[in-house]
């Protein structure tokens, strides 16, 4: 007699009160009607900011439900408070965006809601099945967000790349995962585990298997080879998007890697070290190389992010529970100067037109000094420049990585990032001794002052208060290693 | 106290004016620094008759500690004995003269307080200078002395020439710096100290012993002595290091009188002098300095006698004077050189004030070609003159008489092969001397007028501030040989000098020179006289014979002009290979190499990488595809190759 039994819901109760608050939301949107977009888009923040209650209480011990498909451990639970965060975050800034652009449908948020949802699956995955399905309920939204802007010619070809790419990804995804499961048996991440602990010796077929899966990752996170889609959809997209892709997305699929290669697949380290080596050294240096020539803020900021993944690879090819917690630090401390430059970016506003070229910020600090401060802060901290939070999130995984005896990778990210502070620092030039061009309007909205405020003080005062951060990816990471 | 106020009150002046010049004004300025240096002269004499001439003991003040580092103990003080008292008397008194001269002489410059300034900031240099109780003391007086020469020289910063020359005295001093420097450290190294007091307990037990220098095995001493020579050397200008010193006439008078013929140019002569219980162990060195001082005798005198410039006859007689200097030292007669020292001082500074006055009457006139006939004039200056000239011709009963013939005896009286070449160089030295120096008494105020009526018309003597000044000079040009040889270098000598000096031996070449024949106290003179003489015929009584005479040995005539192709020689050999070696390792090493594969070529680099990488981004949706399926190609090939 087969036993059936309810599974524990509780354990994922904020995916279920998300998904269901996004079902909701669909209701009163199609009731409402356009116009209460603004009021979706608020009642969205609302859910999110519940679903981060949730988390925040949820216990930290690990918990498994859904028949070993789910898992809720502290890693978990900072990546998902990340993410929250990152998505609340980006509700926020596009409430103005949205309705000047002629692009207020409640659906916006409610795509925003489900790729959330499909985010935390990811994190949560504790199997290749729920990872793919995670994975796809978060892209699957995206390519929607991505060619939101219908009437617009680009907005519209860069869902179409990222969906065709994604999809390829995705299939590379798939296959990897097949083969691993033909040649273990399983597909859930405990037996991995179990399965490679030891002296185990990846087979030729299992090698292939999980080459296939991590390309199928690094797809997700634009790490070399598999990034060319990430200038043109950062570009393409509309700017709130493209501030959401640079920051929940990143982090939970960055998360999902680091899970993925630290739980079950550590046993064969030295196969997949090499591997993550190799694509964080290409990432970091076409991230530091390829922005140099770029005048338009957006897609710079898209070779950026390609860049920050290479050196958040860096941590998690050290292989170690120090390396997941630098990656964990990079993740949190990367996402909030994205989101406030991101911020900074979408103030760029001349006569009522977005603009996004380099050039445009010229003079910006006699014209708006406070402005120009904030994203100088954000500047110097994406190049890592101590004393602010960039250098630290640099600090970490490069030690991780030196610790790990990777000396190779060290200097190869070291001497990527003095490269990379060329353009970051240009900007800054750009800003305070060029010639004032047009200014930009006034007043800048106050959700996005808000959002520039708090992640401009974080940036600022995280080398005073490193504790927290620290002290979370220290306990994520370790829950990774029972 | 008396020894702290002698030194600091110049500083003190250097600092006040220097720092707060503009907001005291000129006249603040100028009294400031006169009375904080005539001040200080009186006290050196005050110092003077109770060390030198009375039985006051050698004192020493200390004043801080400056270097504590395991063996390396310097400190900061204030040594006192009669070589030291000589030293203040002369720096403090002629420094305080030349102070009031120059508020005449300046009188039209802009810049009044800087000047004063920097002359009382190299007062207190050379009196740090001669008051060092130890090398690293003394070095750093050096080195402030070199420092105020070069800032002086430079004075009139809108002139390249004079830019020119300061640089070059400053180049041409690193040269013995270096030398010096090199020698401290030896001796460092050798005695473990650098106070006077041990080293000179020390050097008896090392002298003979060898040591491997260069790959060279070396006397000790020797090799050290003849280092801290190069440095007086170059301080002295001493040949092959003196090219700058004519040049050096490029700044003010007042200052080629202080420190280019009276104080710092004779800080090497002090310096032998005050080692002297070193050298003394080491005759090689003495031969040598004998040889170079009275080669540099010889040399300077015959240039000084085709000289045009005024200042430049001045500066080459100073150079000669200093050859005669060093010889004495070589010779052991350490008395003899710092008698003349004195004297010189006195006569060399009255000499450069004169010209000074002369040139200051003739609107900056320095060629004697163009002068003449001052007699009528300014018969005063050339009274005061006329002294200095005939004190540094060695006339009897003026200064320069005792001390110049008193050398001449020494190297009479020396023994060798080194001596009689001293001997000789010294007494075609006197004849020589004579000749060019009394020469330019003829050439600028005796003859017709060659200047421009304008010019003479308003050519004057020079006012009070200058003349008192002038007048003392003289007074010390025609007395103080006489009042005080008796002390320096006669019957009261050992109460005189007591242990300032070291002398080995039982012979005293001073008491030899004593000795010396009486019919031979005739042979410089009958030398003096005739030189004045036969220029008196060249120049008054047949002008036209000079040209020809250089016109029938014009090699010779230009040999002497061009300062024996020293400059040249110089250029040929050092500044040109240098200036082509920095010139191919700025425009080869630094910018082709360095900056080629370094700065410019790494940018180069990076802009290009950017350029392609941004290529690759083509836009089209299958290049994109494809790049990913040959990136997982790539990877799973090489875990097929490598794993």
């Amino acid at each position: 007699m087969i036993e059936s039994r309810l599974p524990d819901f509780m354990t994922a109760l904020p995916e279920i009160w998300l998904a269901g608050a996004a079902m909701l939301l669909l209701l009163i949107g199609v009731f409402r009607g356009n116009g209460g977009t603004r009021m979706v888009s608020w009642l969205a923040v609302v859910a999110i900011a519940v679903a981060f209650v949730m988390v925040a209480v949820s216990p930290a011990e690990r918990e498994v439900t859904f028949a070993g498909m789910f898992v809720s451990d502290s890693f978990a639970k900072f990546a998902k408070e990340l993410v929250l965060i990152g998505s609340a975050a980006t509700i926020i800034m596009s409430l103005g965006y949205i309705r000047r652009e002629g692009m207020e449908r409640f659906e916006f948020p409610i795509l925003i809601l489900t790729a959330t949802v499909g985010m935390m699956l990811m994190v949560s995955a504790n199997d290749l099945i729920a990872l793919y399905l995670g994975l796809e309920l978060q892209s699957l939204s995206l390519y929607v967000l991505a060619a939101f802007k219908r009437d617009s010619l680009r907005s519209t070809e860069a869902g179409l790349k990222y969906f065709v790419l994604g999809a390829l990804s995705s299939g590379m995804l798939l296959y990897g995962c097949s083969l691993i499961y033909g040649f273990t048996g399983t597909t859930n991440f405990d037996s991995l585990t179990t399965l490679f602990q030891g002296d185990a010796q990846a087979g030729i077929g299992l090698v292939f298997g999980i080459v296939f899966l991590i390309a199928g990752l690094a797809f997700k996170i634009s790490a070399v080879p598999f990034h060319m889609w990430t200038p043109d959809v950062y570009e393409g997209a509309t700017t709130p998007i493209t501030a959401f892709f640079a920051a929940a997305p990143k982090v939970a699929a960055m998360s999902l890697f680091v899970r993925v290669l630290i739980s079950p697949l550590v046993g064969v380290a030295a196969q997949w070290q090499q591997v993550i080596v190799a694509i964080a050294i290409a990432s970091m240096l076409l991230g530091a190389f390829a922005a140099i020539r770029q005048t338009n803020i957006k897609r710079l900021m898209a070779y950026s992010s390609i860049g920050h993944m290479g050196f958040a690879l860096v941590g998690l090819a050290a292989g170690t529970t120090d390396g997941a917690q630098s990656v964990m630090t990079y993740l949190a401390i990367y996402m909030v100067m994205n989101l406030g430059t991101f911020a900074a970016i979408l103030a760029m506003k001349v006569k009522g037109e977005m603009v996004e070229n380099v050039s445009d910020l010229s003079g910006l600090a006699r014209t708006q000094p406070m402005l120009a401060f904030v994203l100088a802060v954000f500047m110097f901290s994406l190049a890592g420049i101590p004393p602010l939070a960039g250098f630290f999130a640099k600090f970490y995984v490069f030690k991780a990585a030196i610790d790990a005896g990777l000396f190779t990778l060290a200097i190869v990210g070291v001497l990527a990032s003095v490269v990379g502070a060329f353009y970051y620092i240009r900007i800054i030039k750009v800003m305070y001794f060029d010639e004032p061009g047009d200014a930009f309007d006034l007043p800048v909205a106050g959700e996005l002052r808000l959002v520039m405020t708090v992640t401009g003080l974080f940036t600022l005062l995280f080398v005073v208060f490193p504790t927290p951060i620290l002290a979370w990816a220290q306990g994520a990471a370790a829950a990774l290693i029972p | 106290m008396i020894y702290v106020l002698i030194v600091f009150l110049p500083a003190l002046a250097a600092v006040l004016v220097g720092l707060l010049g503009r907001r005291l004004g000129d006249r603040a300025s100028q009294l400031l620094t006169c009375l904080a240096v005539t001040a200080s002269a009186l006290l050196s004499l005050v110092v003077f008759f109770d060390i030198a001439l009375g039985s006051g003991e050698p004192q020493r003040v200390q004043l801080l500690t400056w270097i504590l580092s395991e063996e390396l103990r310097v400190q900061w003080a204030l040594y006192v004995d009669t070589l030291t008292a000589v030293m203040l008397v002369v720096v403090n008194v002629v420094s305080a003269l030349v102070h009031w001269y120059s508020i005449g002489y300046m009188d039209h410059d802009p810049h009044k307080p800087r000047f004063m300034a920097y002359l009382s900031l190299f007062t207190f240099a050379m009196l740090m200078l001669v008051t060092a109780d130890n090398l690293v003391q003394m070095f750093f007086g050096w080195e402030g002395v070199g420092l105020a020469s070069y800032l002086l020289i430079g004075f009139w910063y809108e002139k390249p020439s004079a830019n020119a020359a300061a640089i070059k005295a400053f180049v041409v001093n690193r040269v013995g710096d270096f030398g010096f420097a090199l020698g401290i450290f030896g001796i460092f190294f050798v005695f473990g100290a650098v106070d006077f007091a041990s080293i000179f307990q020390t050097a008896p037990n090392v002298a003979g012993k060898t040591w491997t220098f260069l790959g060279m095995q070396l006397d000790i001493l020797t090799t050290l002595t003849m280092l801290l020579f190069v440095g007086a050397m170059g301080k002295s200008a001493q040949l092959f290091l003196h090219t700058w010193l004519p040049d050096a006439m490029e700044g003010p008078t007042p200052v080629s009188a202080l420190i280019h013929a009276a104080t710092m140019v004779t800080a090497g002569v002090f310096m032998v002098c005050r080692l002297s219980p070193v050298f003394e162990y080491a005759p090689d060195t003495l031969a040598v300095v004998t040889i170079i001082g009275a080669s540099t005798a010889f040399f300077a005198a015959t240039v000084g006698l085709v000289q045009n410039d005024i200042k430049r006859i001045v500066a080459y007689s100073t150079c000669s004077q200093l050859g005669y200097m060093f010889m004495a030292v070589g010779l052991s007669a350490y008395s003899a050189a710092m008698f003349h020292l004195f004297t010189h001082a006195f006569f060399k500074a009255l000499l450069f004030l004169g010209s000074g006055a002369v040139i200051h009457a003739l609107h900056d006139e320095q060629d004697i070609r163009r002068m003449g006939g001052l007699w009528s004039i300014m018969p005063l200056t050339g009274i005061m003159m006329w002294a200095g000239t005939l004190s540094l011709a060695g006339i009897p009963f003026f200064s320069g008489y005792y001390s110049k013939d008193l050398i001449v005896e020494v190297a009479f009286a020396g023994h060798g092969l080194v001596a009689q070449y001293a001997f000789w160089m010294a007494l075609i030295g006197v004849f020589l001397t004579a000749f060019y120096s009394s020469r330019l008494m003829w050439m600028t105020f005796h003859g017709p007028a060659r200047a421009e009526k304008s010019v003479m018309a308003h050519a004057h003597e020079p006012p009070l501030v200058m003349g008192i000044p002038l007048m003392i000079l003289t007074l010390g040009a025609i007395a103080v040989g006489f009042f005080t040889h008796d002390y320096f270098t006669g019957h009261e000598m050992q109460e005189f000098w007591r242990e300032s000096l070291l002398v080995l031996g039982d012979h005293d070449p001073i008491e030899a020179a004593h000795h010396a024949p009486l019919w031979f106290k005739f042979v410089p003179l009958g030398l003096a006289g005739a030189g004045i003489a036969l220029s008196w015929y060249m120049y008054i009584r047949n002008p036209a014979l000079p040209r020809r005479i250089a016109e029938t040995n014009w090699p010779l005539y230009q040999f002497l002009l061009n300062k024996w192709y020293f400059d040249e020689l110089y250029d040929l050999v050092f500044v040109r290979p240098a200036r082509w070696l920095g010139r191919t390792l700025w425009k080869g090493g630094d910018g082709r190499i360095i900056d080629g594969f370094g700065p410019d070529g790494l940018a180069a680099m990076v802009g290009n990488l950017a350029r392609r990488a941004g290529q690759a981004q083509t836009g089209y949706l299958y290049h994109y595809a494809f790049a990913m399926l040959i990136g997982i190609a790539l990877i799973v090939t090489w875990f097929l190759v490598a794993g």
